[in-house]
């Protein structure tokens, strides 16, 4: 399984950064992913920008053990998360999980288990800049949790 | 020794990223009831019910997770990545 993680505060190209993840691999069968993307409104109210900070090094570590046990889940031939820091503006990616597998199934189910892991587990935090000229954090979602205690404890 | 780095809403809240202790808790937990007996925001910040994360030399720790020499203890609310 070949991986690439990485973390980067300039802009993120989802959609030329998911061939790699299969050019020049003829045995993969099917590539699975998921983009995630700045929303312009969050509880209602209108979000101009936002600012993602991180853990530098814990998030690295974390984010190769949540692929780890993927790639023990399920046959995976390679697995590209990349993730944003700094500030990003609605529209913007701010993660890619690119997952490629001989078949179907097994990237389809990795893919999804790579993103739920990541949304409880890798240290990211968002903060919020409103129309309005003020700033929050981004509080966590139960419903992420959920996601995550779904696919159980590695 | 060990060093105490604090992320996200807590820094802010806190006024402070990172601090040397010379004190070493056994654990996770004792560093926890330590901070909350300087009081203040510090009391209400790591309060018992608290959703407070711990990671211990960069991996989710447990409270009761033991302290030894050197280590790197980070404190963070739940995290909202993705």
């Amino acid at each position: 399984m070949d991986v690439e993680i990485r973390v980067q505060d300039t802009p993120l190209d989802a959609l030329a950064e998911t061939a790699p993840v299969f050019a020049g691999r003829p045995s993969v069968g099917g590539v699975v992913s998921f983009i995630g993307l700045m929303r312009d409104i969050n509880h209602g109210d209108a979000v101009n920008s936002m600012t993602l900070e991180h853990y530098p090094g814990m998030t690295e570590k974390a984010l190769a053990a949540i692929v780890d046990e993927a790639g023990r889940r399920w046959d995976l031939q390679g697995v590209r998360v990349l993730h944003r820091v700094g500030e990003i503006r609605p529209q913007d990616p701010i993660v890619l999980v690119a997952v490629a597998s001989a078949h179907r199934g097994e990237a389809f189910r990795a893919c999804e288990f790579i993103i739920d892991y990541l949304k409880t587990r890798a240290p990211f935090w968002k903060r919020e800049q409103t129309a309005d000229g003020g700033t929050r954090w981004v509080e966590a979602r139960a419903s992420d949790e959920h996601a995550a205690a779904g696919w159980g404890e590695p | 020794m060990i060093r105490v780095l604090y992320f996200a809403s807590l820094r802010d809240r806190l006024g402070r990223a990172d601090e040397t202790l010379s004190e070493r808790p056994a654990t996770v937990a004792e560093l926890r009831a330590a901070l909350v007996a300087r009081g203040g925001i510090w009391g209400d910040v790591f309060a018992d019910g608290q959703r407070v994360l711990a990671a211990v030399n960069q991996e989710m720790a447990s409270a009761e997770q033991v302290l030894n020499e050197g280590d790197e203890v980070g404190f963070f609310p739940p995290v909202t990545g993705g």
